[in-house]
């Protein structure tokens, strides 16, 4: 872009800035938009090559239902669960009053805790609470046998609390900000009209948080529903859920059904979607209120 | 100066008022409940699996598990890779995502809702799910990129950095905000420079911190990462640290301590640099 | 409405170590409009939420309606504040935000809805019920959060600088309705303020507060004319200073540079004794026909519609003389020699700060 020229600017310039964002287009275009466009095309191909949504009516074969309830299901556990949780984390370390060097400390942490997923945090809970694992034995020598009695880390309840390790971080990241907008006037002008701090909670902060609050719990929803370097790395395909489902099916196909898996894929994105949109939306709302 | 007068208007105070002489005290029970568990939660693993690390050796508490892993044949390979790979994906996402950011804020606002939403992808698409589209839609002619090692580890890290874009163009984002980039284009343009010598002698210096951030997370992000790797069949640290896993005792727990160490520093360091600076 | 007596005695209030209001006394009558004036940072907004019940007093008593409150919590002191930001519930429309006191004392919804209607006419909005409080301008807002402090039928108003984020015009505007207001519903109020226009306007009486302390109490025209402090002085209205020195205190007379100068209102110190004399512009004229003259140099007029403010420099000092406009005016030229004067009883006289 030249610098002189001012009158005939109009016509160049237009060129000339198309060319500024072509590498981001062409980029994403290549490694973002088409895989997943392929994937869409093929989950509308029949096994000859015309046209077809059977594909998604096969989405209600037993396997795959299996497969999405059993992730729906873990996704929801550790929303709600990892939620509520970095909910109370968060409210701790900014109403609560507990310092600023302990809530810095908590954000830091995390973050980290945030991106720990995959092996290094599967490998973590084995050593924890494996069959051999550190609290195992002390659950041991106090005389209670957790294998025994039906726990185990490779099942659902067990990736639930390994989830955990990243879900409630991520909430406690998303909804400090949000606990920061909630005006300390607002809890002294209700105390002040003769509120007692549950009231406050009741009418005031609660309602003003819910969109915050509800929105972050999509987003952890997605987060886990997208999961599958941590599964994996735990249960190598134990557990059926969605993505070691598509995980296998890149592998082979495992579900004698190319274009199925390819609508298994699909489907995954749809929710995906559809809770980052609402995430989207619930945070525009509560912008408004908490800015 | 005032007028002593006495009212006695009858008051609708209630009369809950705690002993003379005792302020109310602030309850901190519940936070120090929830931070107690929390940290229980979060700091039993790390202490567990620094506990394994240490017992490589019977009955005794040594490194000989770290000794190990830094030993294994594929380690430092592995790392390596991953860390070759780390640097690239991190230069390829900053070289596409600066000046689109820049470009977005200066010239073309209108494509920004666009822009933006583009970066957004990566959360709406999973890595298995990014890697299976470009399984199937480079593994066939004429786009045949999966057909080598090297082109295969090509597509890893073009697919690493579309991963990063998230963060990287939240990251830039900001730090164009922060600079007030018109102004500072603005003054170098009347000044006579070329958008090139904008870029690299007014954008890039003032955007340092962003840049770093952006930089951290990703690296962060790459060095462990396991979808994508196992997928494309790359021997990147991530499919080595799961075969370890699966083969090895006690060095996996070497290798978490290690993975939560290299984590912990990359975004330690952002936390420190990313701090208000205090001569402002 | 009746107001309450409150009392305060002897509060204190320390934070780590600063002293933030020091030894705080005063009586205010049921009905009256008492203002907190000074800068910030002088312990006005922290000796107002002491009686609010936000902060606790380190020592001394509060005392509302002859019961002791100091300690009492701040949700039942039964008292309505109106905070600078307005406080409004973001997620409640203005008259929810207006029942809120007494949606939380369970009173029956026709006995609330009564009570909103009957505020929103008190403060000329009665169609904005239904809003959300994003939806109102700023001084529509300040209206609202008066109108919920109001509504529970409190003892006490307080209100925390309720204006300083508003438009001159609106703040204009509304603080003769918060006194139009304040005297149709005859409630005790304080008012914490560090414009001293304001202050001036709407109060019964002032305390003038610097640095935790009070300065000085009293109704808005003593304060003005009779300041009791250097500091009252010049933050209540502009002042001019003259250093001098004693001549002779007996008849309080002064030299200042060549001059010699008398006030009336005496002197507390001994001859040749450092002295500052102080006298407020709107009593300075231009011309010899009062007793008191000062000989100096137009350095500038400054034409302000009703005011003409003239600097004068002269051997004491630049000398600020604020004259009504008249159209027949002459007014002095830039680098005229003139002489500003006064009666000896406009002017007072402070030992000079040293």
């Amino acid at each position: 872009m030249t610098v002189g020229g001012a009158q005939k600017r109009p016509p160049r310039r237009r060129y000339g800035t198309w060319l500024g964002v072509l590498p981001f287009f062409v980029f994403s275009g290549l490694f973002l938009i088409a895989p997943t466009v392929i994937l869409g095309y093929r989950s509308l191909e029949s096994a000859d090559g015309s046209l077809t949504i059977d594909n998604y009516r096969h989405l209600t074969s037993d396997a795959v239902m299996r497969s999405y309830g059993l992730s729906i299901r873990l996704s929801l556990t550790t929303a709600l669960i990892g939620g509520i949780f970095g909910f109370l984390l968060a409210w701790a370390v900014s109403i609560g009053g507990l310092g600023r060097r302990l809530r810095s400390a908590l954000s830091t942490f995390s973050g980290v805790a945030s991106n720990f997923a995959g092996v290094p945090l599967a490998a973590a809970f084995i050593f924890t609470l494996g069959r051999i694992g550190f609290v195992t034995a002390a659950f041991e020598l106090i005389g209670v046998d957790l294998y025994g009695a039906g726990f185990s880390l490779y099942s659902f309840w067990g990736l639930t609390l390994v989830y955990l390790y990243f879900q409630i971080p991520l909430m406690v990241l998303v909804i400090l900000p949000a606990l920061d907008g909630l005006k300390k006037d607002w809890r002294e002008a209700a105390e002040n009209l003769g509120a007692t701090p549950r009231q406050y909670w009741r009418h005031v902060a609660l309602p003003v948080l819910l969109p915050s609050i509800l929105g972050t719990m999509i987003l952890l929803f997605g987060n886990a529903f997208g999961a599958h370097a941590t599964a994996y790395a735990l249960t190598g395909g134990l557990l059926p859920l969605a993505t070691l489902l598509i995980g296998q099916q890149i592998s082979g196909d495992v579900l004698n059904n190319p274009g199925l898996g390819y609508a298994v894929a699909m489907g995954m994105v749809l929710i995906m979607a559809a809770s980052i949109g609402v995430y989207s939306l619930l945070q525009r709302r509560s912008e408004k209120w908490l800015r | 100066m005032a007028a002593l007068t006495i009212s006695t208007t009858p008051s609708s105070v209630a009369t809950e008022t705690p002993a003379a002489g005792q302020p109310v005290k602030r309850n901190r029970f519940w936070a120090w409940l929830f931070i107690a568990l929390g940290a229980a939660y979060f700091l039993l693993p790390l202490v567990a699996t620094g506990y394994w690390s240490l017992r490589a050796e019977k009955d005794k508490l040594g490194f000989e598990a770290y000794r190990r892993l830094f030993d294994d044949s594929n380690f430092f390979p592995a790392f390596t890779q991953s860390l070759v790979n780390a640097v690239a994906a991190i230069a390829l996402s900053l070289a596409i995502i600066v000046p689109t950011a820049y470009w977005v804020t200066l010239r073309v606002p209108r494509l920004r809702p666009v822009v933006e939403f583009i970066t957004l992808l990566p959360f709406v698409i999973p890595p298995v799910i990014l890697v299976f589209g470009l399984i199937r839609l480079y593994s066939r002619p004429p786009l045949l990129l999966t057909s080598t090692y090297g082109k295969s580890r090509v597509v890893l890290i073009c697919a690493y950095a579309a991963l990063s874009f998230p963060y990287m163009y939240r990251s830039v984002d900001n730090g164009l905000r922060a600079m007030d980039v018109r102004s500072l284009t603005e003054a170098a343009q009347s000044l006579g420079a070329s958008w090139i010598t904008i870029l690299r002698r007014v954008i890039f210096p003032n955007l340092r911190v962003a840049l770093l951030s952006g930089a951290l997370l990703t690296f962060a992000i790459v060095i462990g990462e396991l979808t994508v790797a196992l997928f494309l069949a790359q021997r990147t640290f991530g499919p080595y640290m799961a075969e370890l896993t699966r083969s090895k005792v006690y060095e996996p727990s070497a290798m978490a301590i290690v993975a939560f160490a290299l984590t912990w520093s990359a975004l330690g360091m952002i936390a420190l640099i990313t701090r208000p600076r205090s001569r402002q | 409405m009746s107001g309450g007596f409150l009392s305060l005695e002897g509060v204190r209030k320390e934070f780590e170590g600063v002293v933030a209001v020091d030894t705080f006394n005063l009586d205010v009558d049921p009905g009256e409009f008492v203002s907190f004036l000074g800068p910030s940072g002088c312990g006005k907004t922290t000796t107002l939420r002491m009686v609010a019940g936000f902060e606790q007093p380190s020592s001394g008593t509060i005392r509302l309606a002859g019961q002791d409150v100091t300690y009492a919590k701040p949700n039942q002191r039964n008292i309505g504040m109106v905070f600078q930001s307005y406080a409004l519930f973001p997620n409640m429309t203005v008259a929810d935000n207006i029942g809120f006191g007494l949606t939380v004392r369970k009173e029956n919804s026709a006995a609330r809805e009564a009570r909103v209607t009957e505020l929103l006419d008190l403060i000329h909005l009665p169609d904005k019920g239904k809003a959300y409080p994003f939806e109102l301008s700023g001084g529509q807002q300040q209206r609202v959060a008066l109108a919920r402090a109001l509504a529970i039928r409190p003892q006490l108003l307080l209100l925390d600088e309720p204006l300083s984020a508003l438009d001159a015009k609106i703040r204009d505007e509304l603080r003769t309705e918060i006194r139009r207001i304040q005297r149709q519903l005859n409630i005790t109020t304080i008012y914490v303020t560090h414009d001293q226009e304001e202050a001036l306007a709407l109060s019964d009486r002032i305390v003038v507060m610097s640095k935790g302390r009070m300065e000085q109490v009293g109704p808005p025209f003593e304060v003005y004319n009779y300041p009791g402090t250097p500091f009252v002085a010049a933050f209540v209205g502009q002042i001019n200073y003259l250093q001098g020195q004693v001549m002779d205190p007996a008849s309080g007379t002064v030299t200042v540079g060549s001059a010699t100068l008398r006030t009336t209102s005496g002197i507390e110190a001994g001859p040749g004794q450092p002295v500052t004399l102080m006298v407020r512009p709107e009593e300075l004229e231009i011309g010899d026909h009062e007793e008191n003259q000062v000989k100096g140099i137009v350095e500038s007029v400054n034409f302000l519609g009703a005011i003409v403010r003239v600097r004068v420099d002269t051997e004491s000092g630049m000398v600020t003389a604020d004259l009504f406009n008249e159209r027949l005016l002459e007014l002095p030229k830039v680098g005229d020699t003139v002489t500003v004067c006064f009666p000896p009883h406009a002017c007072w006289a402070m030992p000079a700060a040293s």
